[in-house]
């Protein structure tokens, strides 16, 4: 069966049509941009910071190999086991395995993206393991059977009334409850009991260090720390592009992804793993899933930047009013519009068009990714790879053949004229034209520019001339 | 500004200036045409409109189809080569010819084109540097609208995402007109969702922008958005009137060139 494009058009409408949740997700994302702001006023090294993060990324792109394997024999000596997974496949596999050996039934976990993308939940749970999401927003979207909306604030589409339905159907708690604090509290009840019995703990990772053989993890709530220690097995999922050579770049990148995220100076948790606790075992899976595929990618290679920040989301116009589901991919918003493709060509087709390329995203990226470049190059790349869909095609060629023709040009123009000041309103407005669902067409004029230059430009200069 | 520099180092030399007029403004508002050659001859300058001028290919290019806009860019070269300099009433336009404008080969005609492409306020801005539009005056309030195009491409204003220290062409341009003020968008450099076929592939994400954009300028009180860019004012006008949000918009030419309402 032939893959269908995601319908991201569609899928938004409908999130717009629902004005409450809208416009909530709206100021809420704007809220963060603007926190992110005031942030980056107070440090007047930011665009500095922005170089230097953007160079070590790049560098240790060009070098990964050799960082790889540096992280990989420091990491040994550190007493943690490493393992190489080329795809989601064989990441969960090697998970499965993990658990297998130690009996473990049941995996709690703190958010990680690279399990979205291995769809790891999917696999363990026919197996018999029972995988429980220990972040609050990771949690609310796993109860309602979502996938993340966000990167970074996984349920930030929804509003508390959705939350407190959620809950009463799993939590049997109050479904009128109207206050965050009081959900959070039975998030924290419902989960505390399932954290102390856990056999196994899975977290991310946000930054991989190769002198140190190190990991860190950056959170907000403290539950990756918990899934780390309590259980004493530590299964940690990092795609291979979260490298960085030393600790001390670590100084360039703490500093900036709670400010670009959240517009918090720094993460409630900052956690540096070195090695397992005594009597305990902690492992690494280092994910490709085509991460070196991209990294051939001479135009989209720069997205491996990316530390995962949401800046991008929460600035973009587009993903503000559509929402994270609306684009039907693990990740969403601007770097997932670039990121996508490389997962399913066809599949991911529609998102480098979710934008009006306003360039927004490239500005607040703290490792300058040229986010809207790669989306208007993106967009050659699928009309090359016949991606775009068949009306467009057709529409693209028939204008760039009548922009080459100035008379048949302007016969259209005239056209143009004479069917707006003629033609009956619901002729124009209808549902073949998308245009004026929601919006007035343009007025008609009673002269194009080009007919008023011919009456007043040149008659006056063919007269001038005549009279010298 | 490398190209505005050179270009303002000819002294003396008098510039035969070609007038791009985008198919937009040509077919729905020819008066922010008018006004922008009235007010560059008013400026002494030499300008002719090229009769047989289609489009830069933007659409197509912005599309994907590069090759689709082959034909359009290989037209525009011919009738704009001759030219000193080409200035247009549009960021977007602009901003094609001058970072995009690779679907041809890349011969010295459309290096010269390319080079010396203005939009209509970076050329009063950076090559006339027009000190005075004595014949000006605006007594309203109005709302700036900066494109994405002019902002962060041609970068004709500071971005608020970078911090950076306060800067505006348009509005350094406007300061000279009698009698204007300024209304304060709560989002002033956000994105109106026109954003060529965007507009109609994402209808209701575009028009949501739009209707969000008007309301935020209306609510700051402006009488009128003001704006280099015409396909953005286009899809802004559609919104305003749907809505019933009672706001007026015209182009910044219109203005400059002395527009009383």
């Amino acid at each position: 069966m032939k893959v269908k494009p995601v319908n991201h058009a569609k899928a938004a409408e409908a999130f717009i049509e629902d004005t409450a949740h809208m416009d909530f997700h709206d100021e809420r994302l704007w809220d963060l941009r603007q926190k992110r702001d005031g942030q980056m006023h107070i440090l007047p090294e930011w665009q500095e910071l922005r170089a230097r993060a953007s160079a070590i990324k790049e560098h240790t792109l060009a070098n990964l190999p050799e960082y790889l394997e540096q992280f990989e024999a420091n990491a040994k000596k550190n007493g943690i086991h490493v393992h190489w997974a080329a795809d989601g496949a064989e990441h969960n596999r090697i998970v499965g395995e993990i658990l297998e050996k130690h009996g473990a039934k049941s995996l709690i976990k703190s958010k990680s993206m690279v399990t979205e993308e291995c769809c790891m939940r999917e696999y363990l749970e026919p197996r018999g393991v029972v995988v429980t999401e220990t972040d609050l927003g990771e949690r609310i979207q796993q109860l309602d059977n979502q996938m993340p909306s966000h990167i970074v604030v996984p349920a930030v589409h929804k509003l508390i009334p959705d939350v407190a339905k959620i809950f009463a159907e799993h939590y049997h708690t109050d479904p009128n409850d109207n206050s965050a604090q009081s959900l959070a509290w039975q998030q924290r009840l419902a989960a505390r009991p399932v954290i102390l019995s856990a056999d196994a703990g899975m977290t991310g990772g946000n930054f991989v260090v190769a002198e140190t053989g190190s990991f860190v993890v950056c959170t907000n709530e403290g539950n990756a720390d918990l899934s780390a220690t309590v259980p004493g097995l530590h299964i940690a999922t990092i795609g291979i592009e979260r490298l960085v050579p030393r600790m001390a770049d670590m100084g360039v990148f703490i500093r900036m992804l709670s400010r670009s995220a959240l517009g918090s100076p720094i993460t409630q948790y900052t956690t540096h793993f070195r090695g397992p606790q005594k009597g305990s075992e902690m492992h690494v899976v280092l994910v490709d899933n085509g991460r070196s595929h991209r990294l051939g990618m001479e135009e989209f290679w720069t997205s491996l930047k990316c530390i995962r920040c949401g800046a991008c989301m929460n600035t973009c116009p587009v993903y503000r009013r559509s929402g994270g589901l609306s684009y039907g991919a693990v990740y969403s918003g601007p770097i997932g519009a670039i990121i996508d493709p490389t997962f399913n060509e066809r599949k991911y087709s529609t998102l480098p068009f979710a934008s009006t390329m306003n360039g927004s995203c490239t500005n607040v990226c703290p490792v300058k990714i040229n986010i809207h470049d790669q989306l208007y190059k993106w967009r050659r790349v699928l009309a090359e790879h016949h991606e775009l869909p068949f009306v467009k095609r057709e529409v693209m060629y028939m204008a760039g053949k009548l922009m080459g023709q100035p008379s048949l040009y302007r016969a259209a123009i005239n056209g143009t004229e004479v069917a707006l000041s003629t033609m009956p309103r619901f002729v124009l407005y209808n549902w073949l034209n998308p245009w004026g669902k929601h919006r007035e067409l343009p007025h008609p004029v009673k002269q194009t520019f080009h007919g008023w230059y011919k009456q007043n430009r040149l008659k006056t200069k063919k007269k001038e001339g005549e009279g010298a | 500004m490398q190209r505005a520099e050179e270009a303002r180092s000819l002294p003396g030399v008098r510039m035969k200036i070609g007038l791009f007029i985008p198919c937009y403004i040509d077919a729905f508002y020819p008066n922010a045409g008018i006004a922008t050659l009235e007010l560059l001859e008013k400026l002494g300058q030499d300008v002719e409109y090229p009769m047989n001028q289609t489009c830069c290919g933007q659409p197509m290019a912005n599309s994907g189809c590069n090759k689709d806009a082959a034909p359009a860019e290989a037209l525009f070269v011919k009738n704009f080569a001759k030219y000193d300099v080409i200035v247009m009433p549009s960021g977007s336009c602009t901003h094609h010819v001058r970072d995009n404008f690779d679907a041809i080969e890349q011969t010295d005609e459309v290096r010269h084109v390319r080079e010396n492409t203005f939009e209509l306020v970076e050329f009063l801005h950076d090559v006339l540097k027009v000190e005075d539009f004595p014949w000006a005056e605006f007594p309203h309030k109005v709302g700036l609208h900066n494109s994405c195009g002019t902002l962060r491409a041609l970068r004709t204003a500071s971005m608020s995402e970078l911090g950076e220290p306060f800067f505006s062409k348009p509005m350094d341009l406007l300061n000279k007109v009698k009698g204007i003020s300024f209304a304060t968008p709560k989002r002033p450099d956000e994105c109106c969702g026109f954003g060529g076929t965007f507009s109609v592939t994402e209808e209701a994400v575009s028009a949501k922008m739009g209707t969000d954009k008007v309301r935020d300028h209306h609510q700051a009180g402006a009488e009128y958005i003001v704006s280099a860019d015409t396909s953005c004012m286009m899809h802004q006008q559609g919104c305003a009137e749907r809505a019933g949000v009672p706001i007026r918009f015209i182009h910044i030419a219109e203005i400059l060139n002395g527009a009383r309402e």
